[in-house]
Formats: structure tokens, C-alpha cells, sequence
């Protein structure tokens, strides 16, 4: 585990060298800030996925969480005037309890994980855009936060507050994951359901508990995201983020069979992605190859993986 | 006058590590005979059975096809050579219909390179076959609609297509209905009138004696005697199978039996619903329970630990009624598991030995929900140093151990709690002799602590040399209790066979 970690660090440390050889201008401090922030709001919500691959489930539903929660948002902002400190957690606890009809229908009802959030997938951005009549919806002219704003948008030093956001998360997650009663109980779910219900785990409680963390930090992606976009149009706004979310975990060690993870793993994995945007930005290669370079850096990533493992295990022998 | 012969066996061994499967077994069939192969759970039938598959390859011998001699056989050799077999599992498609399973990998087709199914042609070839068998099914039958019996028939129409000279049966009525069984024999009658070879296997000696024409008695791989029609008998099949002395094993208990710790009073699993069980294990005792595969004995377990929900009964622990839903009821009970298949149910093999010790029992050593390392590697130091377990460290990963100390990572996980009833289903299958005596240790041990052990074992010497009691099982239900003065092979395979058989077939539910 660690080892991978280590690698995926030097891949990072080796990017950026020769990016910021290529152009100077990556390591900016306007540049890296921007980019840390990307990386705190697409990796709050990896770290949700990541839980749900180590249970050896997936959730597709995220990205058009995030179009129906901030829609959601933004009008009990605007058309219901509601404090932002109350519909903070109001949002959160909407991802919440989305998260937990994920948990119950993969659990109790013994739905297929992809099923289940490919049809939330569907069923989120459907609503959004029949709430909204299709439109953009954004705040009124002049309406401010502050507060909010600082806490979501705002920078101290210019480290943007998502990214210290994401990291804190990261840490209290790190703890959950990987010192908890619960984080093992998570893996031993996702290595052996069998075995660890014959030792006793209640496994259903324990999936259903990993969806609940993603639709949580699901819903605590949207508000940022809302902060970050100011506007949301529902037909677009989160499209493919789930993706993003699965390829940081997958980049970051997560293994789709399940068992296999760490949270910094995924740390480094949203990282990793994030400075691949901007590689394609800075160096000028055509912004329509964006997802192409994407996919072939983590194509090659996990075949590199693949083939140390096998050779190290070739090596034991 | 091998010539005659049709399959024929020279002395064909087969040796895996450290156990000798099969010893130099020799025997033959001939055209239109039905041989039937009996033996105790192990005795060597499944092995040479997957050598006359071209499964598994002998370590020495010869198999004669038509007096042409192999060392061993693929399994297109055995195709070729005209040998079918009629699972115990069944190896249908149920999702296709009967036509298709009959025929699968050598559909007609037609449309040049499309290669289409010729859906016609496809049943052409297989309604004669059917017919033949007297089925009361069509071709184009999905499969999934078909009972046990039906689908058994549906093997043997593929066996028929294959043009089978020698068709082998394992334990093809261990799932069927007393009806559905007296219309198997009829087929294999038929078989045997076509000029077809049948070796049967089962463990039901009164359907051998209705359709054998010869016995080969195998016991601990080898071939301990052969009957011919007229000997063929109840009496003299289970003389064969057994022949041991096999106290040997046996240590003494330290305290008097105690008091009944766990009762099961109307006890039905979901597997046998039509069967009312009544049980008690005693604290300080070791029951064994005995019976052939697939008497229900696993089932038992899994609903006494929680795994199955029972279909009903009652549960007493220290005289009060207890409700057992999920594991987690059963461990709070103080009421163990050591499961049948220890790499998929009992261990999670990429854990380290400490993390799979204390998985069962982790909020114990956990201050609040945070796991504190600190306890619970020592608790693992101890365990491992208390059952001996042969490990580098306690990091070592679980899968890179050998059996014996995978059991014994099982059994540590367990007694870092305090058990009152610890079931150990085959808790020696596929363990070296040394670590085997181990076990039968910790597990007189844990009786003389006072714990009830209740020990599911399909090893005669074990269950004989091991248990103060023995509770056979037999077809879902309790066929008898045994006292140490009582214990012998014959007395256990008796209850285990049953004597009567036939009879109660009847109620026999598939």
C-alpha cells in the first residue's frame, strides 16, 4: 500500500518537473493556487468514491447530485431566503439521505451497486432539469455571502480554502479509514463479505454506511462547487464528475474488486489529475485532448501497476 | 479375454502431497454392465472419477480403452473414447432450453462463416433422444422450468448424444424424490439393454442392490473387495466399507459431562424444512456428528450460528430460549463457528494473522472507535503463542500460511472471547497429520474448560477416534445417537446409510 503511494507521489513530483520546465508559468503561485483549488473540490467528493470502491460497489450518482443538490441549494438561498447556515447542512443532509437510499437498495434489496446509482445518475439530472424548466439557475444581482463566500471561495495566503477544506476532510477520513473499528471492518467487507459476516460484521450496515459517506460528501461537494460556478445550468453542471471521482480512486490505489485503498492514495490521485488539466492548459495541447490525455495516463498508470506487482510477486518466488 | 473389456484399470495410483488418493486401484466394466463403485466420504470415487474425466492425471497405472492402453487420459481422450458423465452437480445452462444444453459446443449450424444455430436441425437431433429416454419434457424446454430428475435425464440425453459407451453416475439420486428415483433405475435398465455401460456411484445401498450387477468397495483409496450379483447385499457392502480399529486417537476427558448448554427442541433448517430436530450438547463434551454428504449437518450449523435463518424450532442456551438472527446474535452468545471452507467463510486471506485474530472481536480492544494497536497485538502474541501458531510474525498475511495454522488463526479468533458452544465443521480437511492431533487437543481443551463441542466430520477416524458421542445424520434428519461403548465404523455407517432406506424415500422432499 504504501509503496503505491510512494510511487504515485514520484509520478507527481516527475510531472510537475518537467511541466514546470516546459512552462515556468505552472508553478506560479496564481497557477498553483487555481490548481489546488480544482483539487480540493474534485477531491472531497473522490474520497466519498473511494469509500464506496473499497466496499467493492461504485457510485455514478455524484456527478448529477451535484446539479440537483445545487439547484436545491441556490434556491432556498434565493427564492426561500433561508440562512446559508441553515442550508448548509440542509444540502449535506439531502446527500445524506440520498446516500443512504443507495445503501439501502444495494443492501436490504440486493440491488447491483452500478444499477442503482446508474439509475440515481438518471433520475438526479432528470429532476434538476424539470425543477429548474431547464433554466440557469444563479443568484440575484447583488446578493453576497460573505461568510460563505470566505469559507468556500476565499483564500488564506493564498492557499484557497477548498483545498484546506479537503485536506482536513482527508485527514478525519484517514483516521475513519485507516485506525477505526469501522475502516477495518470496511475492508474486510470488501476483501471477504463471507468471512467477515461469519466473524460477525454486520456487512449490509457496513456498505450502506459507505454510501451514506459518499452522498455526504457528495452533498458537501455541491455547495462548493455552487460557490465556485455562482450559476448552475442542470443539463451540464457536474457532468462526468463522478468519473473524476472514480479515476482519482482508481489512480490512488482503489481497487474495483474491492479491499484495496488508502486515503492517500486518493489524495494523490485528485492531484494527479488536476495537474494533468493543467499540463494540457500550460503546454498547449488542444483542449479537446483533455479527456484523451487523461485516459491514457491512467491507463498506463494502472498497467505499470499491474506489472510491478506481478513482477515483485514473480520476484518472492 | 481383456479384449472383452470394454474399460479397464491396472493398479492406478494417484498421490497428491502427503496424501495417497488412490493405491494401485484396479477394476474393469463391460459392455452392458452396470458397476457400481461404494465407499466411505473420502474412500477415492470423486478422484477416479475425474481420471476417467481426463481431469486429473494418475501418478501411476494404466487405463485400458478396448485393450489400448493410456497412461492418462484428456478430457477429449475420454470423449472420444466414449465416456459420459452424469454430475452431482448438475453442468446445465438453465438459462437455455434442453436443446441446447444437449448439444452445446457442437450445434448444427449453417450460414457459412455466421455460423447461425440450425435451431431445426438442433432439435431433430435431440426430440429422438428424449424420446428415447421416455421424458415428459420437449426440446425447446427451458431448462430452468425442469425438476432435479428432469434435468438429471437431460445429462443423460447428453451423454446419449456423445454416442457414450460408458456412462458414469455420481450420486445421481442423492437429490431425488422415491419416484423420480425408480424411474432413473428404469433408464439406466435401458441403458444397460442398449449395451451401455453404467457406473453408478451412491451411497444408497438399496438402489445399488436393485441395479448393480457387480460392487467394487473402495476404502482409503484403494479396492477392498468386489460382489458379484449374488452376493450383492446390504450386510456384506457395509462390511466392506468399513474394518478398523480406530480408538486410537482418542484422549480421555478431565471432568464429568456437565449440564446441557445449548438445546435445539423442533429445530427445522431451511434446506430440510420437513425435519424436526432435537439436540443437546453438554458442557465438557465433545458430539460428534457424523453422516455422508449432504445429510444436512453444514445446514445445521450455518442456522445454529446464524448464517441460515431457520425455518423454525427452538433454541435453548443454559435452559433459556435464545433467538439467533445473524452471526453477531450467535458470537454474543457466546456461540462459535468454525466453518466448513475456513479460506472463503473463516478467514480473510490478504489480513495479517493479528487483524484476522481480532476481527471477530475488535470494539474490544478499541477505545471508542479507533482501534488502539497496542492491545490487540498483544492479545494476537498471545494467541499465537497459546495454539502455537507457525508464523513469522503476526503481520504475515493469513493466505501465506499453511492449513493448519490457517485453522488455527480461526480457532485464536474465536478464544480471545469466552466460547459456551464451539462447532467446528471438518476442522481437519486438508491439514497435515501433525497439526490434525493439534487440533484434536485445543479441541478436548476447550471441553474440559467446560465449553460444549459439537464436531461435523466426514472422517470416520476422526469422528471415532475424537467424539465422547456421536449423533449421526442422514437425509436431513437425526438418524441416531451413539455412546463411546457403541462406537464402531458399521455402527455409524448403519445410521448413516439407514437400513431401510427405501422406505423412507418417500418422504424424502427434493
Amino acid at each position: 500500500m504504501l509503496k503505491k503511494d510512494l510511487g504515485l507521489f514520484l509520478l507527481i513530483v516527475v510531472v510537475g518537473v518537467v511541466v514546470a520546465i516546459l512552462n515556468p508559468r505552472f508553478i506560479s503561485p496564481i497557477n498553483l493556487a487555481n490548481t489546488a483549488n480544482l483539487v480540493g473540490l474534485f477531491g472531497l467528493f473522490s474520497i466519498g468514491e473511494g469509500f464506496v470502491i473499497i466496499t467493492g460497489g461504485i457510485d455514478l450518482a455524484i456527478g448529477s447530485m451535484f446539479a440537483l443538490l445545487g439547484v436545491i441549494f441556490i434556491d432556498l438561498l434565493v427564492t426561500w431566503r433561508v440562512e446559508w447556515w441553515l442550508a448548509v447542512p440542509i444540502i449535506v443532509a439531502c446527500g445524506v439521505v440520498l446516500g443512504a437510499v443507495h445503501g439501502f437498495l444495494v443492501t436490504r434489496l440486493k440491488l447491483q451497486p452500478f444499477i442503482v446509482t446508474l439509475c440515481g445518475l438518471l433520475i438526479y439530472r432528470g429532476v434538476a432539469r424539470y425543477y429548474t424548466n431547464d433554466g440557469t439557475a444563479g443568484f440575484e444581482f447583488g446578493q453576497s455571502f460573505p461568510t460563505l463566500e470566505w469559507m468556500t471561495a476565499g483564500r488564506t495566503f493564498g492557499v484557497p480554502h477548498s483545498f484546506i477544506v479537503f485536506l482536513l476532510v482527508a485527514l478525519v477520513m484517514g483516521v475513519l479509514l485507516h485506525r477505526s473499528v469501522f475502516g477495518r471492518y470496511l475492508f474486510a467487507v470488501g476483501k471477504n463479505e463471507e468471512a467477515a459476516r461469519y466473524s460477525g460484521i454486520r456487512t449490509g450496515r457496513i456498505i450502506a454506511a459507505a454510501y451514506v459517506i459518499s452522498g455526504g460528501l457528495a452533498g458537501l461537494s455541491s455547495i462548493y462547487l455552487a460557490m465556485y460556478t455562482r450559476s448552475i445550468s442542470p443539463a451540464s453542471h457536474g457532468n462526468f464528475y463522478e468519473l473524476y471521482g472514480i479515476a482519482a480512486a482508481v489512480l490512488g490505489g482503489c481497487s474495483l474488486r474491492g479491499g484495496e485503498g488508502s486515503i492517500l492514495g486518493i489524495v494523490l490521485g485528485a492531484i494527479l489529475l488536476q495537474m494533468l488539466q493543467n499540463l494540457v492548459n500550460l503546454l498547449g495541447i488542444p483542449s479537446s485532448l483533455n479527456f484523451a490525455v487523461m485516459g491514457t495516463v491512467i491507463l498506463i498508470g494502472v498497467l505499470a501497476d499491474q506489472q510491478l506487482t506481478r513482477l515483485r510477486g514473480r520476484r518472492r518466488l | 479375454m481383456s479384449a472383452e473389456r470394454l474399460l479397464e484399470l491396472a493398479s492406478v495410483s494417484k498421490t497428491y502431497p502427503g496424501v495417497k488418493a488412490l493405491d494401485r486401484v484396479s477394476l474393469h466394466v463391460e459392455r452392458g454392465e452396470v458397476l457400481a463403485l461404494i465407499g466411505e466420504n473420502g474412500a477415492g470415487k470423486s478422484t477416479l472419477m475425474k481420471i476417467l474425466g481426463g481431469v486429473v492425471e494418475p501418478s501411476g497405472g494404466a487405463i485400458r480403452i478396448d485393450g489400448a492402453e493410456h497412461a492418462a487420459l484428456s478430457v477429449a481422450g475420454a470423449m472420444a473414447a466414449g465416456i459420459a458423465f452424469v454430475h452431482q452437480e448438475l453442468n446445465l445452462f438453465d438459462n437455455l432450453d434442453v436443446a441446447a444444453n444437449v448439444m452445446i459446443g457442437r450445434e448444427p449450424v449453417f450460414g457459412g462463416p455466421l455460423k447461425l444455430v440450425d435451431r431445426k436441425a438442433l432439435e431433430a437431433r435431440v426430440t429422438p433422444l428424449l424420446q428415447r429416454l421416455g421424458v415428459d419434457f420437449e426440446a425447446r424446454t427451458p431448462i430452468a422450468n425442469l425438476s432435479l430428475a428432469q434435468r438429471q435425464l437431460v445429462e443423460i440425453a447428453k451423454a446419449l448424444s456423445l454416442d457414450a459407451r460408458i456412462v458414469i453416475m455420481d450420486e445421481p439420486t442423492s437429490s431425488l424424490t422415491a419416484s423420480e428415483t425408480a424411474r432413473l433405475l428404469k433408464v439406466i435398465a435401458e441403458l444397460k439393454a442398449a449395451g451401455v455401460a453404467v457406473i453408478f456411484i451412491s451411497h444408497r445401498l438399496n438402489e445399488v442392490e436393485q441395479c448393480a450387477d457387480r460392487v467394487v468397495v473402495l476404502r482409503d483409496g484403494a479396492v477392498v473387495g468386489g460382489l458379484s450379483r449374488h452376493e450383492i447385499g446390504h450386510e456384506a457392502m457395509i462390511r466392506l466399507m468399513i474394518g478398523r480399529d480406530l480408538r486410537a486417537l482418542y484422549i480421555p476427558p478431565q471432568r464429568p459431562v456437565g449440564e446441557a448448554v445449548l438445546e435445539i427442541a423442533g429445530f427445522r433448517t431451511s434446506a430440510h424444512p420437513s425435519h424436526a430436530l432435537d439436540l443437546a450438547l453438554h458442557a465438557g463434551e465433545i458430539l460428534g456428528m457424523a453422516g455422508l454428504v449432504g445429510a444436512g449437518r453444514t445446514e445445521l450449523a450455518c442456522a445454529l450460528f446464524g448464517v441460515d435463518t431457520p425455518a423454525g424450532g427452538e433454541v435453548r442456551l443454559a435452559g433459556r430460549p435464545v433467538t439467533i438472527r445473524t452471526p453477531r446474535d450467535a458470537i454474543d452468545h457466546g456461540i462459535f463457528l468454525i466453518p466448513e471452507d475456513r479460506k472463503r467463510s473463516g478467514l480473510v486471506l490478504e489480513f495479517s494473522v493479528n487483524e484476522n485474530i481480532s476481527l471477530a472481536n475488535l470494539m474490544a480492544f478499541a477505545s471508542g472507535a479507533l482501534i488502539g494497536s497496542g492491545a490487540e497485538r498483544r492479545n494476537a502474541e498471545e494467541r499465537k503463542a497459546a495454539l502455537d501458531i507457525r508464523t513469522a510474525s503476526i503481520d504475515t498475511l493469513v493466505g501465506t500460511l499453511s492449513g493448519g495454522n490457517q485453522q488455527k488463526v480461526v480457532l485464536a479468533k474465536w478464544l480471545s472471547m469466552t466460547p459456551k458452544v464451539v462447532i467446528f465443521d471438518e476442522p481437519t480437511r486438508g491439514i497435515d497429520v501433525g497439526s490434525k492431533s493439534e487440533i484434536y487437543k485445543l479441541m478436548r481443551g476447550l471441553a474440559d474448560d467446560g465449553v460444549a463441542v459439537l464436531m461435523i466430520s466426514s472422517d470416520m477416524e476422526e469422528v471415532i477416534g475424537v467424539s465422547d458421542r456421536i449423533v449421526v445424520m442422514r437425509e436431513g434428519r437425526i438418524g441416531g445417537f451413539l455412546e463411546r461403548t457403541a462406537f464402531s465404523e458399521e455402527s455409524v455407517m448403519r445410521l448413516a446409510v439407514g437400513q431401510r432406506d427405501m422406505q423412507e424415500a418417500e418422504n424424502v422432499a427434493c
